[in-house]
């Protein structure tokens, strides 16, 4: 089993009377790429803040490289590096000299060439000594990158990092967090509007809504047409179901529902399926697939489906 | 911390507006000693005024020990405007530009971070003393020559023999750089509770002059707190130029008349500073980071 | 009325004679001071006024004849009761007056005649000087003066090894002052003066002592000393 290399148990945070997030529990492992989706207000960039220590739970516990992140905060920020929103640095400053004072404060004692390196990574070249605030968003967030990465962290926190980027923007950040997983190693927990980016780098998965944790599971399990989930509410679950085991859509059929019946299956047996539940006369209230994580997203936030971990 | 507070003085002396309080004051300075250089006998004539009828000064009284007095006099009740400018900048400064949720990312403490901070904003308020103490002084002495130093005081005159000023000034400086901590300390307080610098500013600069107004009137209600308000204490730089007489009324050379009020204002400042500091710790690690 | 002539001619030429005395007096003082053309004093200068704390400094006195008087505090600043210190002992006698006996007085454990100054010039800055002179010695030990400008100041006199010129080791200069007033703002301090304090500093006599250490004497002092 995959080491977890974040445990975040029971979590919650009240502000004042708003509870921002509410008993989350997730956990990413080593070497993912975690998407952690929500709407916004859904409480992902409190979360992502309590695991930098910027805001101290309410309740629970969280755990990074198996400590407890409020017992040894300064030894696990040493591992850790981060992208909150966009990215501001001193403006009066030059990227060089942004990137040198936070490597030092990062635990490093960099070396100029070490930091002319970072600066070239990134695409920064040749731009090493203009003062920030003559920079645009997108290279901002590049030298927020290369601060991010300059000591090079185990784990690396991305919140919604794509904002203010132009598309070119995007697929870099994308290509990153790719190179990030499969070059360099590291585990990546990144939050994001950008479903679509998501869904091309993340390997598991977390939606969550009002500080609630709606999905939580692979992104293979989650978009793999063979293992479409099919959420089924009927009249009648119960019978329904009782029929279904007695056919041969009994094999399909996942364990534990509540509000509906749910199929594992390849989704092109979709319409023999509902062909089927009318022949049986099925009353069929809803047969709900997820075809992509936008459709996943928009069904399990925007309803009253809620659908339960896989 | 140390590394913190290198990166804190860094970070200041890189930004213009901290050139701004270093502009200010030399400024103020040289257009007070120019006017002086240039029509101080007149200055002279008015605050011996009430003494001219009686006696006659031989001697040279506008001297630059005299001026960096006068000069004093008037710049530690403006300084203290813009010390805030900086210390009430601090943290508010930081969440304003977006980096305070960077810098608390980073593996230091908290508290390490905050004591850097205060630090770095003390060592300014340490250069911009020793600015005024050569412009003030250095500067003064160099254009006015020395002498003794008259003052007068409300209730009498102290002359003070030119051989025993400059240490007067060196303890004078040292306890106006314990004034000034204090409202780096409040600015710095202060600097914690918003995001954006222009309150905390404005708060600071509210208090000392709040304070300042409940310290000099002569209300009795104000008299109760008055011992107790900073503001108070402040000014008792000055207790540096009084001596003590011997029971022939003879002036001792090389004293001063109230020691123990020193000592009082420094304790009561020091006290000041520390809960000021510590309060701001204090919030600051229970504080959530949502700039 | 018969006896009443005689009898004042007796009385107005006992005062003839008494006059003459102190006239005669004045006059033997005058010329023994006068053996002093110039001279050079350092010495230490003392201001006890209550409102003012002035530490004692070291001085230097020059005079030379008939009137010209001038003290030079080393590199520091003197504070001097307006237009007393400029009297000294010979110019106090160097005017057209009037001298009148007016008895007898002990003074530093002396006995003085007493001698009043009157100036004939009723312009006078001088209004009245009285003159307390051990006449065994002819020594000026007090003098009380009293100017149109600057009110009444007395001297003290103690002689020691220059009393043969008639040069005094310490002067006590006394005089009134004003109450001290400030103008507003100059201080900028917090705390008013407390009452008691400027009461008890009110209607006192201010004093400068000058304790000389040492004269030159008639060695010669320039003019320019003196501008």
């Amino acid at each position: 089993m995959t080491e977890e290399i974040i445990q975040v148990r029971n979590v919650s945070k009240f502000f004042k009377n708003v509870k921002a997030v509410d008993d989350l529990s997730f956990s990413v492992q080593k070497g993912d790429v975690y998407g952690f989706l929500g709407q916004n207000g859904a409480g992902k960039s409190t979360m992502i803040r309590m695991l930098l220590t910027l805001v101290k739970p309410t309740n629970g516990s969280i755990k990074i490289f198996g400590n407890e992140l409020s017992a040894y905060r300064i030894d696990i920020l040493k591992r850790v590096g981060a992208i909150i929103e966009k990215p501001d640095v001193y403006k009066y400053l030059s990227a060089y000299q942004n990137l040198a004072l936070f490597a030092k404060l990062s635990g490093i004692n960099p070396t100029r060439s070490l930091l002319m390196d970072e600066l070239k990574r990134v695409g920064l070249t040749g731009r090493e000594h203009d003062k920030v605030k003559t920079f645009s968003q997108g290279m901002k967030q590049r030298l927020g990158i290369a601060i991010a990465l300059v000591h090079e962290p185990d784990i690396i926190i991305l919140d919604e990092p794509t904002n203010g980027l132009d598309p070119q923007g995007i697929a870099d950040m994308r290509n990153l967090i790719l190179h990030l997983r499969h070059e360099r190693k590291k585990t990546v927990l990144v939050s994001s509007h950008l479903l679509t980016e998501i869904e091309q780098v993340a390997t598991r998965i977390l939606i969550i809504d009002k500080g609630k944790k709606l999905v939580e599971g692979e992104a293979a399990t989650l978009f793999d047409p063979a293992k479409t989930i099919i959420a089924i509410k009927t009249e009648d679950n119960e019978d329904t179901l009782l029929k279904m085991r007695e056919s041969q859509w009994g094999q399909y059929v996942q364990p534990g529902y509540e509000n509906s019946l749910k199929l594992k299956m390849h989704k092109k047996l979709l319409p023999s399926l509902h062909q089927w539940l009318v022949e049986n006369g099925v009353e069929i209230i809803s047969i709900i697939p997820r075809h992509s994580l936008e459709d996943l997203f928009l069904q399990v936030t925007s309803g009253k489906n809620y659908v339960e971990t896989i | 911390m140390w590394k913190l507070f290198n990166i804190e003085v860094y970070k200041i002396f890189r930004r213009p507006r901290t050139y701004i309080a270093f502009a200010a004051i030399t400024a103020l300075i040289v257009i007070i000693q120019l006017g002086l250089y240039v029509d101080g006998d007149s200055y002279v004539d008015f605050l011996m005024s009430g003494l001219k009828d009686s006696f006659d000064f031989q001697g040279k009284i506008l001297n630059g020990y005299l001026v960096c007095y006068i000069l004093l006099q008037l710049l530690l009740v403006h300084v203290p405007l813009l010390i805030a400018l900086v210390s009430a900048d601090m943290i508010s400064g930081e969440a304003n530009m977006g980096t305070l949720r960077l810098l608390i990312t980073k593996p230091v403490s908290k508290t390490s971070f905050m004591l850097g901070k205060f630090l770095a904003a003390s060592f300014y308020t340490l250069l911009l003393l020793i600015w005024i103490a050569f412009l003030a002084l250095a500067v003064s002495t160099w254009l006015f020559g020395t002498g003794d130093l008259i003052i007068q005081k409300n209730a009498y005159v102290v002359q003070m023999s030119q051989d025993d000023v400059f240490w007067r000034y060196a303890g004078a400086f040292a306890f106006a750089f314990l004034a000034m901590l204090a409202v780096t300390a409040l600015g710095f307080f202060l600097s914690v509770f918003s995001e954006n610098s222009i309150g905390p500013i404005v708060a600071t600069i509210s208090i000392i002059i709040f304070f300042t107004i409940m310290s000099t009137m002569s209300i009795p209600l104000f008299q109760h707190i008055q011992p107790y308000l900073f503001t108070s204490h402040m000014v008792n730089w000055k207790e540096f130029f009084d001596e003590k007489l011997d029971a022939s009324d003879n002036v001792i050379k090389g004293s001063i008349q109230n020691v123990e009020q020193l000592y009082n204002s420094a304790i009561v400042l020091g006290v000041y500073i520390v809960v000021f500091v510590s309060g701001a710790i204090i919030i600051f690690k229970r504080k959530d980071i949502l700039s | 009325m018969k006896l009443l002539f005689p009898f004042l001619v007796f009385i107005f030429s006992l005062n003839t004679v008494q006059a003459q005395d102190a006239a005669t007096l004045v006059s033997k003082l005058k010329e023994k001071l006068q053996k002093v053309h110039d001279y050079e004093a350092t010495g230490i200068l003392k201001t006890d006024v209550a409102f003012i704390k002035s530490p004692a400094g070291k001085i230097i006195v020059y005079y030379k004849n008939p009137d010209k008087f001038t003290l030079k505090r080393q590199g520091g600043i003197s504070i001097l009761p307006k237009g007393g210190m400029n009297v000294n002992m010979a110019s106090m006698m160097s005017f057209d007056y009037l001298a009148i006996d007016a008895g007898e007085a002990i003074v530093n454990g002396v006995n003085t005649r007493v001698i009043k100054l009157l100036p004939n010039d009723e312009k006078s800055e001088l209004i009245l000087s009285t003159l307390y002179i051990d006449p065994v010695n002819m020594l000026l030990q007090k003098a009380i003066t009293t100017t149109r400008s600057n009110g009444t100041y007395e001297m003290l006199m103690s002689y020691g090894k220059y009393a043969a010129y008639g040069l005094p080791d310490k002067v006590v200069f006394s005089f009134n002052t004003k109450d001290y007033k400030i103008p507003k703002g100059v201080t900028l301090e917090f705390n008013d003066a407390n009452k008691a304090d400027m009461e008890k500093m009110k209607n006192k006599k201010g004093k400068v002592e000058i304790s000389y250490s040492s004269y030159i004497i008639n060695k010669g002092v320039p003019d320019s000393i003196f501008k």
